[in-house]
């Protein structure tokens, strides 16, 4: 207590003897920590913990992102709050129309599933849940979520919003986790065109707005405005929900594969409420 | 040295705390790339002020912190974190005598360090860029260093830690 000013600086040249050895060993502390991360993936236990004590600090941060959507929210005109109630109902109709031709065509699409012998496609359930942070690196892809372990969150769960796929869940922690992007440089799915069956795995590129179809020969039947939608192959993604569009093709006749560039349906910077999907395998593995 | 009395630790956690804030906090997409590198920058002011207290092994408890926050390999940020604190452990004695301009740049070159380590570590990953936009972080972390420094420097003062 009470120290005068300059006394707080304490130079040490006592203590700088052991600068190598302290570097050292950090050193190698970390070299184990990378090579046991990226070599043997084994920190998935260290990871989730540590999730779950940083997780708050995401929480914090989307305070002033939840406070401005709350004032939004509660400061709107009764004219508004009308529109926009009138502009609901009508979608709601809208879908409730679309969803009783869905019943009924679901209901022949499973008789004739059983007809050919194959396994009825189930209904995936979903769960709502609320973007509460983004990757600060702007080279990885990733979303924190205000789901976690509680709500039966795990590795692996396809993310998905009302256009599209998002990506998977990489990292659980107690009450959050985190999601692997499909734009994401290090994330690649399994795909095909929707028009014709024909598969393919698009890779992402670390860009926003693109993802590129590898390894399609030159002479593929695929065209730029094909819808490419997850094929089920690797057992990760269950089949179906809509990826990306094809935007560009080059067909190079020096080349054996076409280069193939797509864009991403879902919202993927955009979207705030997004739905992790319960697939049915994975209810049935569990 | 035996005997010394701890003072005013917990300053040193929150400004940390904060620092993992503002490093989180949602900033516009043109913004994204050059977001300084504030847990850098409280880490190198620490160092220079309280090096018997605050050096290599704070940098990489916190930099595991910042990995698992960013969701990055295990080690990445550790490893830079570390590099910078050994850094300023070397330089101490002399930034304490530059003006804030040296300083600056030092902290310039220090952050640049740091960026080129997190970036060879995305590199074994997969993720590496091409371009050398991940140095931006660099400029802006110098830019704001006259700041910080004022800033921790008043708290440090006015709560004594040491």
């Amino acid at each position: 207590m009470g120290w005068p000013l300059g006394v707080s600086i304490k130079p040490l040249f006592t203590e700088e003897s052991s600068l190598g050895l302290r570097s050292a060993f950090a050193v190698l502390v970390v070299v184990g920590l990378i090579s046991a991360d990226l070599r043997f993936n084994s920190l998935a236990t260290t990871r989730s913990v540590l999730d779950t004590v940083t997780a708050p600090i995401y929480w914090v941060a989307d305070i002033p992102t939840r406070a401005m959507e709350w004032s939004n929210k509660n400061i709107q005109s009764r004219s508004q709050l009308l529109d926009e109630n009138e502009k609901l109902t009508r979608a709601n109709l809208v879908q409730d129309g679309l969803s009783a031709q869905m019943a009924a065509l679901r209901a022949e699409n499973v008789r004739l599933r059983s007809l050919l012998n194959s396994a009825a496609i189930l209904q995936d359930d979903v769960l709502v849940a609320e973007l509460i942070g983004v990757s600060p690196d702007p080279m990885s892809h990733q979303l924190v979520l205000n789901k976690g372990a509680n709500d039966n969150v795990y590795i692996g769960q396809p993310l998905i919003d009302a256009d599209g796929l998002l990506g998977q869940v990489v990292v659980v922690g107690g009450y959050s986790s985190k999601v692997l992007l499909i734009t994401d440089a290090t994330h690649s799915i399994p795909v095909q065109v929707n028009r014709n069956g024909v598969r393919a795995i698009a890779e992402g590129t670390g860009a926003l707005g693109t993802l590129e179809v590898h390894h399609v020969a030159a002479t593929t039947d695929i065209e730029e405005g094909d819808l490419l939608v997850t094929s089920g192959l690797g057992g990760r993604f269950p089949v179906g929900y809509p990826v990306a569009v094809v935007s560009k093709i080059v067909r190079d006749p020096g080349q054996s594969f076409a280069t193939v560039e797509a864009q991403p349906s879902a919202a993927l910077d955009r979207s705030r409420y997004v739905l992790l999907v319960f697939t049915s395998q994975s209810s049935a593995a569990e | 040295m035996a005997g010394r009395e701890q003072h005013g630790v917990w300053v040193i956690g929150l400004t940390f705390l904060v620092a993992f804030l503002l490093a989180v906090i949602t900033l516009p997409q043109w913004l994204l790339w050059a977001r300084p590198e504030w847990l850098a920058l409280v880490l190198i002011y620490w160092t220079i002020a309280l090096p018997h207290r605050v050096g290599i092994f704070t940098g990489l408890i916190v930099g595991v912190l910042l990995d698992s926050v960013e969701g990055a390999i295990f080690g990445q940020n550790a490893f830079s974190l570390m590099v910078v604190a050994m850094l300023s452990l070397v330089l101490y004695q002399r930034l304490r005598v530059f003006n804030v301009l040296q300083q600056a740049g030092t902290v310039f070159i220090l952050v640049g360090i740091n960026q080129l380590i997190c970036q060879w570590v995305q590199n074994l990953q997969g993720r590496g860029i091409d371009s050398l936009l991940f140095l931006l972080p660099a400029f802006s972390s110098a830019l704001m260093w006259p700041v910080v420094l004022q800033v921790l420097r008043s708290l440090r003062r006015h709560y004594r830690v040491s």
